[in-house]
């Protein structure tokens, strides 16, 4: 599969904040969310999610929360932290301005 | 609040890591189970499944470690690992371990010391205002037999330099007080001790302020003054540190003095056993105070902003100048030259530093050359993993990493073993080093420590980067298909050892060649015949107060009941008494005129001769010998004042050779132009003796030391046994005499020579013991090499062996090869010895720098030491058994 289709790099971290901002959740489930929200057309290695989500956590965006899963298995769960908040604010921003701008591009030439 | 988030991320990412590792695991497995069991609610089978959500997951290893690898302290993790690989590797091999770190810490120890000494000795500002901008003045004096470029000012000139120039901010003038007698109110204990006199304005001029009260005004500098400042040692020890002494009297040579300050902890110049000052004028005689001819005062200056050393020099020069042509007949130089303070101070041990910075630094240099060679040694015998390992993908840069951390390692447990080795070797040499100016400021500091952080980061990068690279630049095919039955596999390994092996010899034998010639120096000077007794003779000195002798008669009558009383002590043979004893330096030199010869043209040197005192039993005290006329006799006095009381004196060999060639000098006349017009007549000639053990004979005058206008004198006691066994039965006697007077340096002729080359034998007993140590490294490194060199070629040897090569003959192959290295690294360090030992030419007295017998000494001497690392691994190769070695792989 290789690259993620399309997905711009750095588009991955907007993706899961986004994606997170929406309640706890734990990685396969997030995986499995962007997948279906996209409609099966942003087909992210699933395993690829997870250096992300460690490097968010690092930055402190996300945080961790270990609790059980729907199948009463313990995992981990992520949750939007304050700042994360802020950040997804700012890339949404910077997000909507980009394809904004590809938009005009696209469409006038 | 995110970086308190990240804060907390960050402990917990270094304190938890391996809780993280294990969940990180954990949610990567519970993503996979996820999948799984998606797929097979989609009606996969378990198989099938597994693999499917494997395929959608990608390299689950592989996006593990990327994961950790955003974690913050991977950096730590990996240096840890490096750390952890390297321990192991070092572990696996105690020995070679254990002998790299004591070579390190030898190193980087000896290193450390010396840098300790060399920073606060020559680095360390001065506790002075912008001490960089204060320079000694001295006088130059060439038109002199014995031309000196550094001589002690005139009170006179000094005085009319700082009048009569305005180069400089100021000039102050300070001198040297040999002793006081210093007692309290009461009847304190007496002790002599060494002080300064200075001008008012020194210590402004210093930038130097009282720690209590104040220092000298104008108006205390004057001949009689009664003023004393107190160093800080003094007034701690003597007087408790109570502030109460301010304003106090303590008695110096039984005079009342006023002590008006305590100088500052840190003051400790000229050097710390100056321990109290007085104001300057207070010791210069008021006959003298404008003398142009009486050397006894330095001149420190402060340079003007603005102004350049060179100009303000030459003013003081054209001054001078003036003064020398004013008065031809006085020994007054001709010329001024400046010296900054620093230098003046580390005059003596500035160069002997310097050669030990370099010996230091050739031994660093072979340590670091010992611990590269034995790594190249471990990176052969690894050369297959890192090969695999270089085959399987890491990178280069990993596997640098990799040998640079355990030669970093090695190099740290080796500096903190040696930084530990110089805080003992660093408080030993400040000990042992008689002139070392501040050596009570010698102590390891931040900075010390940072230098040898610094030095241990230089030597493993040294040590470590050659063989680092050498052992992972192998072609990996190469490395791979040789195997241990290839000869040519580890040629250029071999080659490369060896050329470390050349230069680590080279280095040594220079080295020892230094050492060599320092040593015969030290030798040759200790051995020096001083023209005078020097078994069984007791020296001591004592000083008669001013105040309590003030007459020559009271003088002389102390001086001869004393005599008289010392040689009645059973066991005595003789005693006299000097000013001073052969060995002790110059002391004293005055010019002269012959009136029977014809006068000095203009523009001839003035002529100098050493001036000692002697009583009448002074000769034979030290069995100097009579060559002819006679010693003095009680009747012959030195006396200025009464110049026809018959005054006479007696000259040495040398004198008599110099000014009397073909005439008997029995009977002629000298005089002293200093002193008086008075003439002297000279009584005898006696033999040559050397006033400093590493000097040539100079021309020495000797007056009747029994004229009543000396308060100084050095007592000779001649003895049947071991004269210091003799020291308190004297010291006795002059108690009897009077008990208030004290008794300094007693010391036997022997001790007096030790002491006066105590620097010399340290500088070659250090030197040689670097050199000794580097050639122990280098024997160490030529074994190694050869023992290596063999268990690569045992293959080859047992084919030969097998074939018929005789045992001899291997042995001489064997011993060749290794050989070799030995004989370039001589040739090399015989040539670079060359260079180097005309550096230290001015360091040695007794030999010549090119020295044949040290040259050749040190040569046979590494050759066989050479042969003897050899042999070892030499004989064991001809002993080898074919057909075992042809079974070894």
């Amino acid at each position: 599969m290789g690259k993620p289709n399309d997905l711009v790099q750095g588009t991955l971290d907007l993706l899961i904040l986004k994606t997170v901002s929406l309640g706890a959740m734990h990685g396969w489930a997030i995986a499995k969310r962007i997948q279906q929200v996209s409609g099966e057309v942003l087909q992210v290695q699933q395993g690829s999610l997870y250096p992300a989500l460690h490097r968010l956590e690092q930055q402190g965006w996300i945080k961790a929360k270990c609790a059980e899963s729907e199948t009463g298995r313990q995992a981990k769960f992520y949750t939007l932290t304050a700042a994360g908040r802020g950040q997804l604010e700012k890339e949404t921003t910077n997000w909507n301005r980009l394809s904004a701008a590809i938009d005009l591009i696209v469409t006038e030439a | 609040m995110r970086w308190l988030a990240q804060l907390r991320m960050r402990i917990q990412m270094l304190f938890q890591r391996g809780q993280a590792g294990a969940r990180l695991d954990d949610e990567l497995r519970f993503h996979l189970e996820q999948q799984i069991a998606e797929n097979i609610a989609a009606g996969m089978s378990a198989e099938e499944a597994r693999f499917a959500a494997l395929r959608a997951f990608g390299n689950p290893t592989l996006l593990r470690d990327q994961a950790r690898a955003t974690w913050s302290w991977t950096w730590l993790e990996l240096l840890l690992r490096d750390v952890q690989y390297g321990v192991r590797t070092l572990a696996r091999t105690p020995g070679f371990a254990a002998i790299a770190i004591l070579v390190m810490a030898l190193c980087i120890g000896a290193s450390t010391s010396l840098f300790t000494v060399v920073r606060s000795v020559l680095l360390r500002p001065l506790p002075f205002r912008d001490p960089e901008r204060l320079v000694m003045v001295y006088e130059r004096y060439r038109m002199n037999q014995f031309p000196i470029e550094y001589n002690a000012v005139s009170p006179g000139d000094y005085y009319d330099w700082r009048e009569q120039t305005n180069g400089f901010e100021d000039m102050a003038a300070w001198e040297w007080w040999s002793q006081y007698n210093l007692s309290g109110e009461h009847a304190d204990l007496p002790e002599a001790i060494h002080a300064g006199a200075g001008t008012a304005n020194f210590f402004p001029l210093l930038g130097v302020q009282p720690a209590l009260g104040r220092t000298f005004t104008e108006a205390e500098d004057h001949w009689g003054a009664d003023t004393v400042m107190l160093t800080w040692s003094l007034f701690e020890r003597r007087f408790g540190a109570d502030p109460a002494i301010l304003g106090k009297q303590i008695h110096l040579d039984a005079k009342p003095y006023t002590v008006v300050g305590v100088l500052p902890k840190g003051f400790t110049y000229p050097d710390a056993k100056v321990q109290l000052w007085v104001p300057y004028q207070s010791i210069v005689q008021p006959n003298y105070i404008h003398h142009h001819a009486y050397h006894q005062t330095r001149v420190v200056a402060r340079m003007k902003a603005g102004v350049s050393l060179a100009e303000a020099i030459a003013q003081v020069s054209m001054v001078q100048h003036r003064l020398h042509v004013e008065y031809p007949n006085l020994a007054v130089c001709e010329g001024v030259t400046p010296r900054t303070l620093n230098d003046d101070l580390a005059r003596d041990v500035k160069k002997p530093l310097i050669l030990l910075m370099c010996a230091v630094a050739c031994m660093l240099l072979i340590g670091c050359l010992n611990v590269a060679n034995l790594l190249v040694a471990r990176g052969a015998a690894r050369q297959k993993e890192v090969a695999i390992r270089g085959a399987l993908g890491a990178q280069r840069l990993k596997l640098i990493r990799e040998q640079l951390t355990e030669s970093l390692l090695i190099c740290c447990a080796g500096g903190v073993a040696g930084v530990l080795l110089s805080l003992a070797a660093t408080r030993w040499i400040a000990h042992a080093w008689k002139d070392l100016p501040s050596a009570a400021g010698v102590h390891v500091d931040g900075a010390v420590l940072v230098f040898a952080c610094a030095l241990v980061f230089v030597t493993a990068l040294l040590a470590g980067l050659l063989p680092a690279i050498s052992s992972t630049r192998k072609a990996v095919l190469a490395t791979l298909r040789a195997t241990s039955r290839t000869m040519g596999g580890g040629l250029s390994r071999t080659a490369l050892r060896k050329g470390l092996l050349t230069v680590e010899i080279a280095v040594t034998v220079v080295l020892l060649i230094a050492a060599g010639l320092l040593l015969k120096n030290f030798l040759r000077l200790w051995t020096t015949d001083l023209g005078c007794a020097t078994d069984h003779v007791l020296t001591m000195t004592y000083s008669l107060p001013k105040l309590k002798y003030d007459t020559p008669e009271k003088i002389i009558a102390f001086h001869e009941s004393l005599l008289g009383r010392l040689a009645a002590i059973p066991g005595v043979q003789a005693v006299g008494l000097g000013e001073t004893v052969p060995g002790t330096g110059e002391v004293e030199n005055d010019i002269f005129t012959i009136p029977e010869h014809p006068p000095r043209k203009p523009g001839e040197e003035m002529l100098d001769a050493l001036v000692r005192r002697a009583d009448p039993g002074y000769f034979n005290a030290l069995e100097i010998p009579l060559l002819s006329g006679r010693f003095f006799t009680r009747q012959d006095t030195s006396d200025h004042e009464h110049p026809d009381r018959g005054n006479k004196v007696i000259i040495n060999q040398e004198f008599a050779r110099r000014q009397f060639p073909g005439e008997n000098p029995v009977g002629k006349h000298l005089q002293v132009p200093l002193w008086t017009d008075a003439k002297f007549e000279i009584a005898g000639v006696v033999g040559n003796t050397l006033h400093q053990v590493n000097a040539p004979v100079r021309p020495t005058m000797y007056f009747p030391a029994l004229s009543g206008s000396n308060q100084d004198g050095t007592l000779v006691v001649r003895t049947a046994s071991e004269p210091l066994m003799f020291s308190i039965p004297v010291q006795k006697q002059i108690a009897a005499l009077d008990p208030e007077l004290p008794v300094s340096n007693v010391l036997t002729m022997r001790q007096i020579i030790g002491e006066s080359l105590g620097n010399v034998s340290l500088l070659a007993t250090l030197v040689l013991a670097f050199a000794v140590l580097s050639l122990v490294l280098a024997s160490v490194g030529l074994y190694g090499v050869l023992s290596y060199l063999m268990t690569q070629r045992t293959t080859e040897l047992g084919i030969r062996i097998a074939l018929g090569a005789q045992r001899a003959q291997v042995l001489q192959m064997v011993l060749l090869d290794g050989l070799r290295p030995a004989l370039f690294g001589l040739g090399f360090g015989l040539v670079a010895s060359m260079g180097a030992s005309r550096l230290i030419r001015s360091m040695l007295y007794g030999t010549q720098p090119l020295d044949p017998a040290v040259f050749a000494a040190v040569a046979v001497t590494l050759l066989l030491v050479a042969a003897a690392a050899c042999m070892v691994p030499a004989w064991r190769a001809s002993r080898l058994d074919p057909m075992q070695a042809l079974r070894t792989e």
